[in-house]
């Protein structure tokens, strides 16, 4: 049964439409607000500040976190900046063409009216969480300090510091804190979403697992809120936390919320190498670093020498040369691919040949050692720890690494998904960066989807479907619970009784493998079919000979690792399968059939201006595939070009 | 290279504790200290055993869910290094490696090496936040901010909340955590109107949580991996002082 995917994009001219949405919307009486429960999954941006803003509103708001505190989710992680339409530096910046760079940025992948309306809040974002006490960067005057990022030729990012994503986690995080301290929140953590429970096609609660005490329990809810972030660990190295998975999604995948472009991988170009067969996770280097650092490799073959040996002019900087007018600051899939280019052509550097160089040497001849230990300090000094070396006097050896997954459940202009009353906020949903995510804009997302639409749209729907008599709500007691949680514990229960001989983490390295090798960077019909070949016997085996040691009535993270590899496993399946069927290249999809004679990818817009939207349709079976024919009324599809 | 690491194991909070020898071999100079720990792991696994049980997520230093003592320090003997960030290098061929939980009174053991830091999360709740609700806010340029405030707003902001001031401090104590929290907000405009009582909420929650008193030894600021200076904690006693002494206003 294919999905119905209608996108429910407001009438009218692309710049009125959210505005005009908001009046249309229905609104829910503040005295009605507390006799609504919503539950967000996930405390990151988009969950933390989804949950604060619905409970600041009235709404009774059940959140809940693998981690042990809502403060660690992974936006944590992220360093760079993000990006707002301010215009402070006064370089031709507008909503206009923060709205233009992201959808070319996104290589004419996303949903024109999204991100329209991305680009509308983003300024309000910044306002926001200046308010709540985010210290971002400022100059001697006071006022706040922007700098420029990948794919854009005007300075609209905002950062504090190299830790970013930390600070507006702070901020959104705190935010909730105050309204768990008022009790609008109830907050949930170690505890991990097991599956969605719909009613009569409708969302109605959670299952969940307590991570301390492995006691499954059930949550009932007018609303379900996934915030639940990317899927980059189905290729076991990434810079993704160990912890981030697709369970979540995955499992509303499985109880209808379609699927989008899975295939669209983000590869960052400058993450640590890769060191030794034991590395558990690569780290990221923020993009910020090629603001100021020059990237290159040497013109010779396998030129062995330290690179304070090799001379000016037998060094290519080859973005420079290729792309003369964004040099290093071109988009991450380009600067990724331009560098798996000339490794694979045999002028990669360091032990393996696997890397290049980022160089500050230029910049700090220019600028002063201290000015670049005050723009990156933490960044180098992260590099120093893992790497051994000093960046400040030798260039820093990166190599691009599975960052950011831009598919996701698929979600209407509401950020509603397939199944009515779940909602998508964040990386977790497909909307808003196409096949490839500009610097600094994964935050903006987060936290626009989180402070300024689901707290409208969320509350639309309740108006719209939600039951507000207490009598006739959907409690856990309903047959619908008593399923979802059977098959849960029915789930856990296979997984033990296998005990096997193979642990968890060397079935989820072997599927890292895999698709890293043929689902990564560089992807063909040949790879991709070896892949949903390996996919399934990988699984097969696995619940034959996984071994979990201990119970599942524990602290057992062995348990929690169990059962995310377990979906891993499906889901890696219904990547390639997009893949292979994108017979294009754009963005992160990079299918080395469809380049041009230069190498660059070449989109199909007549037979791929799309989203594909994959439907579960049970174990090893092929899911169906549906598709969103994405309308693009006010740009030009255009090759992306940054020479 | 090979060790002998001596962990502690304790299957949950109610059940007595004690440390388990092991010797290790095959470790490699460039892994990780945690990386180390999934070896270890992997080869309990394979003999049939329950492995180690750790908390750890964004393996790069900024989470902060990483949290053990090693041969008796915080984050183990390198200095502005989180757990996660160690290498093996550290070490040399034939040590032994000692490793235990975070110890105090406010964070109770879950099991092995991980324990409940849910008090700092209670302390947040009870005031660690500017009240500014969502929507409605001035144009974030409206309101200029020094910039040696907001670096210093920064430099107490960029706590991660691990926990290795407390496990560190012969009292147990969580001043450090919370002087970064209130310097953070107590050195920005716009964290002004709340200062005394933020300050005054957050101590009375600490001692609610049975951290410890401050003694000024300093230890919380030797092992924190983020450099959060003791300055901080001069600055919220004095902020408390005032909160209890001049600013009635709750």
């Amino acid at each position: 049964m294919a999905f119905n995917l209608d996108s429910k994009i407001p009438e009218g001219p692309l710049a009125d439409k959210w505005t005009k949405h908001r009046f249309d919307m229905k609104l829910v009486n503040p005295a009605n607000k507390r006799k609504f429960n919503v539950i967000v999954v996930g405390s990151g941006l988009a969950g933390a500040s989804a949950a604060a803003s619905l409970s600041e509103l009235g709404y009774s708001v059940d959140c809940f976190c693998f981690q042990d505190s809502p403060r660690r989710a992974h936006s944590i992680a992220a360093q760079g900046g993000i990006n707002a339409a301010k215009n402070y530096p006064n370089d031709g910046d507008s909503v206009r063409r923060l709205f233009y760079d992201t959808i070319k940025g996104g290589d004419y992948r996303a949903r024109e009216a999204n991100v329209y309306r991305l680009a509308e809040v983003s300024n309000g974002i910044i306002d926001q969480c200046v308010a709540q006490g985010v210290p971002f960067a400022r100059d001697y005057g006071g006022l706040l300090d922007n700098r420029s990022f990948g794919g854009a030729q005007v300075s609209r990012t905002f950062y504090a510091r190299g830790q970013t994503g930390q600070q507006l986690l702070i901020g959104a995080y705190q935010a909730l804190s105050k309204e768990i301290g008022k009790g609008g929140v109830t907050m949930h953590t170690r505890t991990e979403m097991l599956d969605v429970v719909t009613v009569d096609g409708e969302a109605k609660g959670i299952i969940t697992r307590d991570l301390v005490s492995g006691e499954i329990k059930r949550h009932a809810g007018d609303a379900v809120l996934l915030c639940t972030g990317g899927y980059s660990n189905v290729f076991y190295l990434s810079t993704n936390a160990m912890g981030s998975n697709v369970t979540a999604a995955f499992r509303a995948h499985k109880k209808g919320a379609g699927f989008a472009n899975p295939c669209y991988t983000q590869i960052h170009p400058t993450c640590i190498p890769v060191s030794s067969e034991h590395q558990s996770k690569l780290t990221l280097m923020s993009e910020s670093l090629r603001n100021d650092g020059r990237v290159w490799v040497p013109k010779k073959k396998g030129d062995d020498r330290a690179p304070s040996d090799i001379p000016e002019n037998e060094r290519d900087y080859y973005l420079e040369r290729r792309y003369p007018s964004f040099g290093n600051l071109v988009p991450r899939d380009v600067a990724s691919r331009a560098a798996k280019e000339r490794c694979d052509e045999g002028f990669g550097v360091g032990e393996s040949g696997l890397a290049v160089y980022l160089d500050f040497a230029d910049a700090i001849s220019r600028l002063g050692e201290d000015t670049i230990r005050e723009r990156y300090g933490n960044l180098f000094q992260m590099y120093e720890k893992i790497a051994a070396e000093n960046p400040y006097k030798t260039p820093m050896r990166i190599f691009p690494a599975v960052h950011y997954t831009m598919g996701g459940l698929w979600v209407d202009y509401n950020l509603q998904t397939t199944v009515p009353g779940l909602f998508a906020l964040g990386e977790c949903n497909f909307s808003d960066h196409g096949a490839n995510r500009l610097g600094a804009s994964a935050l903006m997302q987060g936290l626009a989807d989180g402070y300024f639409v689901a707290p409208y749209t969320v509350g639309n729907y309740l108006g719209e479907h939600g039951e507000m008599n207490t009598a006739k709500k959907v409690t856990t007691e309903h047959p619908a619970f008593d399923e979802a949680e059977a098959a849960v514990i029915a789930r856990t229960e296979r997984l033990l009784a296998v005990n096997g001989t193979q642990s968890i983490d060397s079935f989820h390295k072997r599927l890292g493998l895999i698709m890293w090798d043929n689902c990564g960077m560089g992807r063909t019909k040949e790879t991709l079919d070896k892949a949903l070949e390996e996919i399934p016997k990988l699984r097969e085996e696995f619940w034959s000979d996984v071994r979990i040691p201990g119970g599942d009535k524990e602290f057992n993270a062995e348990v929690e690792k169990a059962n995310r590899v377990a979906d891993f496993l499906e889901f890696a399946e219904t990547m390639c399968l997009d893949a292979l069927t994108r017979e294009e290249s754009c963005g992160g999809h990079f299918r080395e059939e469809h380049q041009s004679a230069e190498g660059e990818a070449q989109r199909n817009d007549e037979n791929y201006a799309h989203a594909a939207v994959w439907e579960y349709t049970g174990e090893g079976n092929r899911p169906e595939l549906s598709i969103e024919q994405l309308e693009f009324e006010n740009v030009m599809l255009t090759t992306r070009s940054y020479k | 290279m090979k060790i002998t690491l001596h962990a502690w194991r304790q299957k949950d909070a109610d059940s007595p504790g004690g440390m388990q020898t092991r010797e290790v071999d095959g470790i490699s100079k460039d892994m990780s200290f945690l990386e180390m720990l999934d070896k270890v792991n992997e080869d309990i696994i394979n003999e049939g055993g329950e492995p180690i049980a750790f908390d750890h997520d964004c393996r790069e230093g900024i989470c902060g869910t990483c949290s053990m003592m090693i041969n008796g320090q915080a984050h183990g003997p390198d200095g502005s290094t989180t757990t996660c960030q160690l290498h093996m290098r550290s070490f040399k061929d034939g040590d032994a490696i000692h490793i235990e939980p975070w110890r105090s009174r406010a964070f109770p053991v879950v099991r092995d090496l991980v324990v409940d830091r849910s008090s700092f999360d209670r302390i947040v709740q009870a005031g660690g936040f500017i009240s500014a609700n969502t929507g409605g806010c001035h144009d974030a340029n409206s309101q200029l901010v020094p910039k040696v405030s907001s670096d210093l707003a920064m430099d107490a902001a960029a706590c991660i909340g691990c926990g290795a001031c407390v496990a560190s401090c012969p009292n147990g104590s969580a001043m450090l955590f919370v002087a970064a929290k209130i310097g953070h907000l107590a050195n920005l405009p716009q964290g002004q109107p709340e200062r005394y009582s933020r300050a005054r909420s957050m101590i009375k929650q600490m001692d609610a949580e049975g951290f410890g008193a401050c003694s000024n030894h300093y230890e919380c600021e030797a092992s924190c991996p983020k450099d959060i200076p003791v300055t901080f904690i001069s600055d919220m006693n004095r902020d408390v002082l005032k909160a209890n002494t001049c600013h009635s206003d709750k």
